[in-house]
């Protein structure tokens, strides 16, 4: 394995290890950015009104069951194409349920004596669901993302079934030809990616997070 | 349709095969976290580093555990060893801080009514401490249960994964059936563990009923 890391004809290149990571990293950030353009909304709209939380928590339960690799090949038999689109639905069903969930659950959980003290002080809904709610649930619903981006990075190996490129396609490629240095390299490659982006997101929480909650 | 008929043996085959991959690692990561929760309740400066700990293995993808651990245990790639081992790793690591917080949950009067009562320290967990703990550690059961029954399926792409593998069969031969059957099937087997865990639970913790008919809901 430590071969293969070394060699520098293995990180150059259209197919080189740099490369691999770029592909995917775009598949993680291209599931994960339309995952929370779908289930933010929906989760900040049922935690500020609380209307069908019950369907929302148990539909995202149920979506946590749901076999990724066995949702790809259904969308690639479906869709009837071998690429990006198939991918892009497995993950993102993938980050639906954690964005979801933490967000439902960051809003529930916010006292309801404050938000009768914003609304006491004359804020409408809108503002109510922006300056108090919102900052209050940040930390939940980000740690909502992280975990739906570690899913989704570790996840996107599957990418490479369906013959598309990034890191799986080290695991894939080494299977088949049964050279296990570069599968424990591929392995070795997603593993250090999630743990990078799960302390980029442990860095984003502690920037964002309003500074009178880290007071309580 | 016919398919399914046809391969009646294949699917019951693979669905046990799933059954076992799954239910065996939330079996050993229960024995191994109660009392490696337990140690660390007792010294509570571990705690914290353990949970954390925990964090980062659950972390890891399990591709990669799945092809790391036979390097780490000399065990062959396409052996189920590797798969059960990954799975115990994931079920103690998401495990070990429900049990830590669970007998943290124990009211301290509670505990030393039991010992005034004259429990000594094994029995006083096992007849009081851990009673009380049952609902905080059998919310991570659930999550970690039907966690793995998903994950297993992930092994069919280095070639051992129950239901996984009628995915890849489908995918082969451009045939829709048995994944179909793969994923539904996988659904059901969460949805049947997750109702025999909650079943559990309530049979282990009678109590709960009285303060709330509605049950506990997780």
């Amino acid at each position: 394995m430590w071969q293969y890391l070394t060699d520098s004809y293995n990180w150059s290149g259209n197919e080189g290890i740099w490369a691999r990571i770029l592909q995917h990293l775009w598949y993680t950030f291209a599931a994960l950015g339309l995952s929370t353009v779908i289930a933010l909304p929906i989760g900040l709209r049922i935690g500020h009104t609380r209307h069908g939380a019950f369907l929302a928590i148990n539909l995202g339960n149920a979506a946590r069951a749901l076999p990724s690799l066995g949702l790809l090949m259904i969308a690639v038999l479906l869709t009837n194409e071998i690429g990006f689109l198939p991918v892009l639905i497995a993950l993102v069903a993938l980050g639906i349920p954690p964005i979801l969930a933490s967000t439902y659950a960051g809003l529930s959980g916010v006292d309801p004596a404050t938000i009768d003290a914003a609304r006491g002080m004359g804020m409408t809904g809108r503002e109510i669901l922006t300056k108090v709610e919102i900052p209050i649930a940040l930390p939940l619903i980000i740690s909502g993302v992280r975990s739906a981006t570690l899913q989704i990075v570790s996840t996107a190996t599957i990418a490479a079934l369906v013959s598309l490129g990034g890191l799986g396609r080290y695991v894939v490629d080494g299977l088949k030809l049964r050279d296990f240095p570069q599968m424990f390299t591929g392995a070795l490659l997603v593993a250090l990616l999630a743990i990078a982006l799960d302390a980029v997101f442990a860095l984003i929480a502690r920037v964002t997070v309003s500074e009178g909650l880290k007071i309580g | 349709m016919s398919w399914i008929g046809d391969n009646t043996g294949l699917i019951w085959d693979q669905l046990r095969e799933h059954l076992y991959l799954a239910i065996l690692p939330v079996i050993f990561g229960l024995i191994i976290s109660i009392p490696l929760g337990y140690i660390a309740t007792r010294y509570s400066w571990l705690s914290n580093p353990l949970i954390a700990f925990g964090g980062v293995l659950y972390s890891l993808p399990s591709i990669a555990l799945f092809i790391v651990i036979p390097a780490i245990l000399g065990t062959k790639v396409l052996s189920t060893v590797n798969i059960i081992v990954a799975l115990t790793i994931y079920t103690v690591s998401l495990l070990i801080r429900n049990v830590i917080d669970g007998l943290r949950s124990v009211p301290p009067d509670v505990r030393q009514s039991a010992i005034a009562v004259g429990y000594g320290s094994l029995h006083r967990v096992v007849a009081v401490d851990l009673p009380i703990a049952v609902p905080v550690i059998f919310a991570g059961l659930r999550v970690v249960t039907v966690a793995n029954i998903s994950m297993v399926s992930v092994g069919a792409v280095i070639g051992i994964g129950g239901l996984g593998e009628l995915f890849t069969l489908g995918f082969q031969k451009d045939f829709l059936t048995p994944v179909v059957v793969g994923v539904v099937l996988s659904l059901l087997l969460a949805l049947c563990a997750d109702l025999i865990i909650v079943t559990l639970q309530r049979v282990l913790t009678p109590w709960a009923r009285v303060a709330s008919p509605v049950g506990e809901v997780a």
